[in-house]
């Protein structure tokens, strides 16, 4: 066994990871506070990227700098993600709040469809470019071959999002009313928790999150569609379940969980198969954990 | 004589937590006996141990029905096959199928005894036919026993809340049960409903030879009603007996005056 | 959207009215701004800035958030009717009138059936075909329902079941020579014992548990045959399945095609017929209380994974026969008929037209077979057209089309055993 080799998966494996875990933790966040399934985050990334790229290349002619684009461009992105996110939210999944569950879920379907075809009609069903505005980071030069700039970027961002996330959750008065609505809505709104409010920041905050992602992903592999949602969400969901749905910490184990074992997989079994060893690690997972690596295992309470 | 449920050295441990504490508790036939304690004493979970819902981490449940030569020893087993065996229970927070008729929960309870298969509900042969038919006139009579009948069409999340306690106590029976586990049959009652209650079971015990374990808190149905009273506190049984020994007994009086304090 | 009037929505639009939606059309075309404004060419590095579209989206959000609060105003309006004068007021639905009226519903039922029957002959080759994967998805939402409705299990993966009985009836000819009729049942078991199979190890799931799991077998399902060669042909898929024939009869292709409508046809009314038996029946209501409370059914004597599995058999069955049937009508098959994308849109018809119905998921299957098909004339609009058809069905019939009325075990020996009480 190749020892740069194993590395080179490893590192690749966290990258996905990160992405997965950022894109993961709005589903969970999402499934904990109203037991949505939401088909359309993936589609929220899909958007953040979108708009990144829009507002990357119409600032690539005034002649700023590549780095501050990028900032602009990512901004830009959590921005108008965590807009489409709430605006979501209101129109699709607010009225059917006391409906029955997967009338909520057939809504997500509905918007996931209308958002990517929305996109497809508004710009092109053509891949494109992403551009490329990270320069190369000095330090990295030894060790391109095995990390290079967008990687250590992605950990970077992803392990300073978790961090600021986590801080977020706990310590705010915000975060706390999420754990409370999480825990009990009804009980929530008796204490006085604007549960509408929860609802609707918990997705600021989950499209926020996943639009970051989308702006790293894309310009680590360089080139978007409009349908980069679909799989990207699926993935992101079987993270969120692997790690347990609605736990926040198995959001983003599920997340890295999935990307090592995709990346292993592909590395040393059949790159054919990629899929596969993601929905077999789930299944395997599921059937020694019913509820997931982190998950609460509900005691029936009889 | 052997007891038909006899219980011994039950232990039930959730992680550190020791909820059910090596209790030992036996009926006899056509015995109404109640099992009482401070809120959070372990008397569900002793109720779960027993049908199955939890596996008890040691002791031994052991059951004799009516006119059997042998006993079972049942503890593990699913709760569906100790449901066959003739233990029946209700719910402390009522559990029915809500969004089913009354009558259709009853059914339900038969499920066991009957046997219709796949085959049998595509062609609904004679067979099929009168069994379906067989069950739903069983079902009318016991609804009728609980002074049901009047909701028979109704759905379940419709009927008052009194209704509702004595529709689970028709499902269980339903069953056909020789022990029916009732958990706290009385709570949310008012005094009159908990009057006809007592006569219910009563009547229960009389006419179909049905023996009766009793979680309550209402200390004058358990009074009135069971002819001994297991008291658990923490898990560990502190007392059993006649009611009027239990009344004075100083440990009991420590319990629930103590409880009392605190709540 | 909430605390206005019902009375207020009826009278003129206020100013608070206009005000909103001033501000909602303000905040969509912020919203919309760089993906509707902007195209960026990032190969030609050229920016179109389409300052039209924003006009656009500006005026269409003023007048529709207007439509949409009546809306809005409407249905929350007919909630609390219905919550102010307990659970019988509501106004009767259409399925509810019917049933009260057999005798029509029996003559309605009957109309369809032959116009169901003329149907081909009085249409081309092409609606018929049309009308054949309609009614094959028909069959599929019908057999899903019994386990998302009636069991009350989420299965995400529902697709693999008619992959297999497609892929079964094309290997088992390709090798053996196996006929159309032959496999119909083949297939059918196989996808029952496929079904059992995914179901085994999974039993102790819960929820969206169990959803995610079927997806995942879905998924793997369908990538295995894309890359396994020597078993499915991969990607390329199986060419020259005969279609059905009868009496050993030579028959050109739109004689095949009519036929093969007229095999869905009866295969529809044989689902219909079987699940209408289940539900009433001993086995039916054990998947209802299974639905409505595992822990009670357990308590009650129901072996819940031996229920999961029938939910499983009964349901994966019907889904078997109709891929039989599938690859017969096109004759070819490849994996990318079977991807998660169908799961999806079966579980969508059962939901649009009411989990537990089987009305319901005839006509759930119905629109969204045929809604896109019609749509063509709009073809690039179509799919956001439906994206948009799915949300609004769901937030204003959040039961679906025709929601479900099960059959209920009247108690028959009582005088006026009906439970309606108020007017």
């Amino acid at each position: 066994m190749n020892g740069t080799y194993f590395i080179e998966l490893f590192l690749g494996g966290l990258t996905r990871g990160s992405i997965y875990a950022l894109i993961a933790l709005g589903y969970t966040m999402v499934y904990g506070i109203i037991q949505l399934i939401n088909f359309a985050h993936g589609e929220i990334y899909m958007i953040g990227a979108f708009t990144a790229l829009i507002v990357s290349s119409v600032l690539s002619f005034t002649g700023m700098s590549p780095v501050l684009i990028f900032i602009i461009a990512a901004i830009a992105a959590v921005v108008w993600a965590a807009g489409y996110g709430m605006t979501m939210e209101k129109i699709a999944y607010k009225p059917l709040r006391n409906a029955p569950r997967l009338s909520a879920l057939i809504s997500a379907i509905g918007m996931s469809l209308f958002l990517q075809n929305y996109v497809l009609l508004a710009q092109t069903s053509d891949f494109q470019p992403f551009p490329d505005l990270i320069p190369d980071l000095a330090f990295l030069k030894p060790i391109e071959t095995i990390m290079n700039t967008t990687q250590f970027i992605i950990l970077v961002t992803t392990a300073v999002v978790m961090v600021v996330f986590t801080l977020l959750i706990r310590y705010t008065k915000m975060g706390k009313a999420m754990r409370a609505t999480a825990q009990d809505m009804v009980m929530a709104q008796l204490v006085g928790i604007n549960i509408n409010k929860v609802i609707m920041f918990t997705f600021l905050l989950g499209s926020a999150t996943a639009a970051i992602g989308g702006v790293l992903i894309s310009s680590h592999i360089g080139q978007i569609n409009y349908y980069i949602g679909f799989l990207a969400g699926i993935k992101a969901f079987v993270a969120a379940v692997l790690g347990g749905i609605g736990s926040i910490p198995g959001a983003v184990l599920g997340g890295f969980v999935l990307g090592l074992t995709e990346s292993f997989g592909t590395g040393y079994i059949s790159s054919d198969y990629e899929d596969v060893f993601a929905f077999a690690i789930l299944i395997i997972i599921l059937i020694f954990r019913p509820s997931g690596l982190l998950g609460k295992t509900t005691r029936k309470k009889v | 004589m052997t007891p038909v449920l006899d219980v011994k050295k039950l232990r039930m441990d959730f992680g550190g937590l020791r909820a059910v504490n090596d209790v030992d508790l036996h009926i006899n036939e056509k015995e109404i006996i109640a099992l009482i304690g401070p809120n959070g004493a372990g008397k569900t979970t002793f109720f779960n141990c027993i049908t199955g819902v939890n596996k008890p981490t040691a002791g031994d449940v052991i059951i004799c029905p009516p006119g059997a030569t042998h006993t079972k020893r049942i503890n593990g087993l699913k709760p569906n096959v100790i449901t066959e065996k003739g233990l029946a229970r209700t719910f402390q927070n009522i559990r029915l199928f809500q969004n089913m008729t009354v009558l259709e929960n009853v059914m339900i309870g038969r499920h066991t005894r009957m046997h219709a298969g796949i085959a049998g509900a595509i062609l609904r042969n004679k067979k099929t036919r009168e069994e379906e038919q067989k069950v739903i006139d069983d079902s009318y009579e016991i609804l009728k026993k609980l002074n049901l009948e009047q909701f028979v069409n109704e759905l379940a999340k419709n009927l008052p809340y009194g209704a509702q306690r004595r529709l689970e106590i028709a499902r269980a029976m339903a069953t056909d049960p020789f022990l029916l586990l009732l958990d706290e049959p009385a709570a949310g009652m008012n005094p009159q409903e908990t009057h006809e209650l007592v006569d219910t079971i009563n009547k229960i015990r009389d006419n179909e030879n049905i023996t009766i374990l009793l979680i309550e808190h209402d200390m004058g149905l358990v009074m009135t009603l069971s002819e001994r009273i297991y008291v658990v506190d923490y898990g560990k049984l502190i007392a059993s007996g006649a009611p009027d020994d239990i009344k004075k007994d100083p440990e009991v009086i420590k319990a629930y005056l103590g409880e009392d304090t605190n709540a | 959207m909430s605390n206005t009037s019902t009375e207020q929505a009826n009278r003129f639009i206020s100013l608070k009215d206009i005000k909103k939606s001033s501000f909602i059309a303000l905040w969509f075309m912020f919203l919309t701004f760089p993906i509707m404004v902007i195209k960026v060419n990032t190969v030609n590095n050229t920016v179109e800035w389409r300052w039209a579209n924003m006009i656009i989206i500006g005026v269409a959000s003023f007048i529709l958030s207007h439509v949409w609060r009546l809306f809005m105003n409407r249905r929350d309006g007919k909630l609390s009717d219905e919550q102010k004068g307990g659970q019988t007021v509501e106004k009767l639905t259409l399925r509810q009138k019917l049933d009260q009226k057999p005798v029509v519903a029996k003559s309605l039922s009957y109309a369809v059936l032959v116009l169901a029957i003329i149907f081909p002959l009085i249409s081309g080759m092409y609606q018929t075909s049309i009308m054949i994967t309609a009614l094959l998805y028909v069959v599929l939402a019908l057999g899903l329902n019994i386990m998302i409705g009636l069991s009350g299990l989420l299965v995400l993966g529902y697709i693999v079941f008619y992959g297999v009985g497609a892929y079964t009836y094309a290997l088992l000819n390709l090798h053996f020579g196996v006929n159309f009729w032959v496999a119909l049942p083949i297939g059918g078991i196989f996808a029952m014992i496929i079904g059992i199979l995914i179901a085994i190890p999974v039993l102790r799931l819960q929820g969206d548990y169990l959803a995610i799991v079927t997806l995942a077998f879905g998924e793997i399902f369908r990538i295995v045959l894309e890359n396994w060669n020597d078993l499915s042909f991969g990607p390329s898929g199986i060419a020259n399945i005969p279609r059905p024939t009868i009496f050993g009869l030579d028959l050109n292709v739109s004689q095949a095609t009519n036929l093969t409508y007229f095999i869905v046809l009866a295969f529809v009314l044989v689902t219909i017929f079987v699940i209408k038996r289940l539900e009433d029946s001993r086995i039916g209501r054990s998947l209802v209380a299974m639905r409505e409370d595992e822990i009670a059914s357990e308590a009650m004597g129901i072996d819940m994974g031996k229920t999961k599995l029938v939910a499983f058999a009964l349901s994966t069955f019907w889904a078997g026969v109709a891929g039989v049937i599938f690859a017969g009508k096109t004759t070819f098959i490849n994996p990318s008929s079977f991807t998660m994308w169908e799961s999806i849109l079966v579980l969508c018809m059962v939901v649009l037209g009411g989990m537990g119905s089987i009305p319901g998921a005839i006509v759930g299957a119905l629109i969204i077979t045929l809604l896109p098909e019609y749509l063509r004339a709009f073809s690039e609009y179509r799919m956001v057209i439906f994206g948009v058809v799915l949300v609004l069905v769901m937030v204003f019939k959040p039961d679906g089309m025709i929601p479900s009325i099960r059959q209920k075990y009247e108690f028959k020996k009582k005088p006026e055993s009906n439970m309606k009480e108020a007017e």
